[in-house]
């Protein structure tokens, strides 16, 4: 056990922004993570790969605090509340979740200013809506746009933006290509580079493997509730390395 | 991709004038009352006080999304305090009610502090728990309540010497009751509490996971809400003088669970149009005689496959789908 623990820290050089230990949840009434024990370097994009119901947004529930859960989150070495998600959202964890949970009635404007709610400064309010606005630019186009009437492209990038407003130190992406055509994947994959190499930390949780791993510094794969492995994307060459992963 | 059709902002649509028409409606229909008088003016008087305790409903089920079936029984806190303490107290009606209001917002933080964990169903069976509670209240603990007898002999508004007696007079009151309460409902709507609701109305977890605390925000919704519905309750004991268990029973769920949905649900003047709509529809009705009820409740199903999002969305462009 002591080996494993020192074998990971090892892997990961960068200081953990976030490290979860013996995390376990539960969706609804099943257990749907067995104790997963994960860290996320400063500064680091981490794709979290998996099939349908291996857990991987319950993984992301269980760090916001949102589903119950046992075990620890420590976020930059302070344990994080394990049920409370405000609280873990104010200290600069913010996740997109899955389906993108826009406000669809309201107004791409205001989608973005509720982002921003916990802010009170408002030149820095200023200061964020026009960085989103300038990494969406389309977003600009569509201010007064009820939210729900959008492609759904458009809208991953509301929901992006609207996370981005809340000015996080860790972004969680739960499957933004979900139901998007290819070539908007790639755009708002290739804007979470971007953000990731202006040094925030991501993880990303996808099913379309390939997008992930052009990305990702490191790849986490889930399955079955437990992660069964932890890979570095260059060693992934072909679908069959991570299909030998999945069911070795 | 598809781009997909320009939809613009709410508030740059040319629809200005028509978003007036419900307004328009709303100050006829009390003006013809004012007029006549008389059974009328009785009809009025009573659904402006349920576009009151409507109101407060809207906040709740329209601003935040979330599922009250209990209302009626912070109104019945509210008119029972209001009745009690004016008929066998002998205070008079402006500090009794503001105890009652006090008294019910009170109770809704207690109880509500547990139940808004419960969600859609389960917090509309909780509530429902609640009003049925207090419907069981008020007819056992007949030392106060004096059971289904009720209590009559409370005196209505009034500063000093000066009590407002006449229909007239009731009317212009609650008038400016509803008044202020659309005013407050208006403000509370665009303000950042009001925008925190939405964001709750549009997606809890979202809104929780950028930091907003949606229980706080639901309690505050419920307490409010419950203020308004003791507010109308007490409106209601001292225009009437007398009050009875079955006012505030299962009965006045269904009535302003109607009216909210008639009116138009989460607009701002819908609780209004919706308490005047459905107080007047039975009487335009009468004439059916037998089949008065029947006629009613075709009109109402009517309703609502023609303006689903109720009367109110009609002229207003947000409320459009």
């Amino acid at each position: 056990m002591s080996l494993a623990v020192a074998a990971k820290t090892d892997a990961s050089t960068a200081p953990a922004i976030l490290a979860a230990t013996g995390l376990s949840a539960r969706y609804g009434h099943i257990h749907a993570l067995h104790g997963v024990d994960l860290q996320i370097g400063e500064g680091e994009l981490v794709a979290v790969l998996g099939p349908n119901g291996a857990g991987k947004s319950t993984l992301l529930r269980a760090i916001m605090g949102l589903s119950a859960n046992d075990g620890e989150v420590r976020f930059r070495g302070e344990a994080l509340p394990r049920r409370d998600p405000v609280a873990v959202a104010s200290r600069g964890i913010v996740l997109v979740p899955e389906g993108r949970g826009l406000f669809s009635p309201m107004s791409v404007s205001d989608n973005l200013e509720l982002g921003a709610y916990r802010l009170g400064d408002k030149a820095e309010f200023k200061r964020r809506r026009e960085r989103v606005l300038a990494l969406f630019p389309r977003l600009k186009e569509r201010l007064g746009q009820v939210a729900g009437s959008m492609s759904g492209g458009e809208q991953q990038m509301l929901a992006i933006g609207r996370a981005l407003m809340a000015g996080p130190k860790l972004l969680l992406l739960d499957e933004p290509s979900l139901g998007l055509a290819p070539r908007v994947t790639e755009e708002i994959l290739e804007t979470l580079g971007l953000l990731n190499r202006e040094g925030l930390a991501i993880v990303l949780v996808e099913q379309k493997a390939p997008l992930a791993l052009e990305l990702a510094n490191r790849v986490y794969l889930l399955s079955l509730g437990r992660i069964v492995a932890e890979l570095d994307p260059r060693d992934i060459t072909s679908h069959d390395d991570l299909a030998r992963h999945y069911f070795a | 991709m598809t781009i997909s059709p320009a939809i613009t902002s709410p508030e740059r649509r040319p629809l200005r004038l028509a978003g007036l028409l419900p307004w328009l409606f709303a100050v006829l229909v009390v003006g013809y009352a004012m007029v006549v008088g008389g059974y009328a003016a009785t009809v009025v008087s009573f659904a402006l006080i349920y576009a009151v305790f409507v109101t407060g409903l809207n906040l709740f089920m329209g601003f935040a999304a979330q599922v009250s079936f209990g209302q009626n029984a912070f109104a019945a806190i509210g008119g029972y305090l209001s009745a009690v303490l004016t008929a066998t107290y002998g205070w008079s009606p402006l500090p009794a009610m503001a105890l009652g209001i006090a008294a019910a917002v009170l109770t809704a933080a207690i109880v509500g502090y547990p139940a808004l964990r419960l969600k859609g169903h389960y917090l509309a069976m909780g509530t429902l728990a609640i009003g049925l509670i207090t419907y069981e209240i008020t007819v056992e603990w007949q030392s106060v309540t004096q059971g289904y007898m009720g209590i009559s002999g409370i005196p209505p508004f009034g500063i000093g010497p000066y009590e407002i007696t006449s229909d007239r007079g009731q009317l212009v009151l609650l008038s400016l009751v509803v008044a202020a309460s659309l005013f407050a409902a208006a403000r509370i709507r665009r303000s950042r509490f009001g925008r925190a609701l939405s964001a709750v109305a549009g997606s809890e977890e979202a809104a929780v996971a950028l930091g907003i605390d949606v229980a706080r925000y639901k309690l505050a919704a419920f307490l409010l809400s419950a203020g308004f519905a003791a507010l109308a309750g007490s409106l209601f004991v001292h225009v009437v003088g007398f009050v009875s268990p079955e006012v505030f029973g299962l009965h006045m769920v269904i009535v302003t669970f109607t009216m909210l949905y008639v009116g138009g649900i989460g607009t701002v003047v819908g609780p209004l149009v919706g308490a005047l709509i459905v107080s007047l529809l039975p009487e335009t009705f009468r004439a059916f005689k037998d089949y008065q009820d029947l006629a009613y409740g075709a009109a109402l199903i009517l309703l609502l496959i023609y303006a689903p999002r109720g009367l109110a969305s009609l002229f207003s462009p947000r409320g459009r789908s």
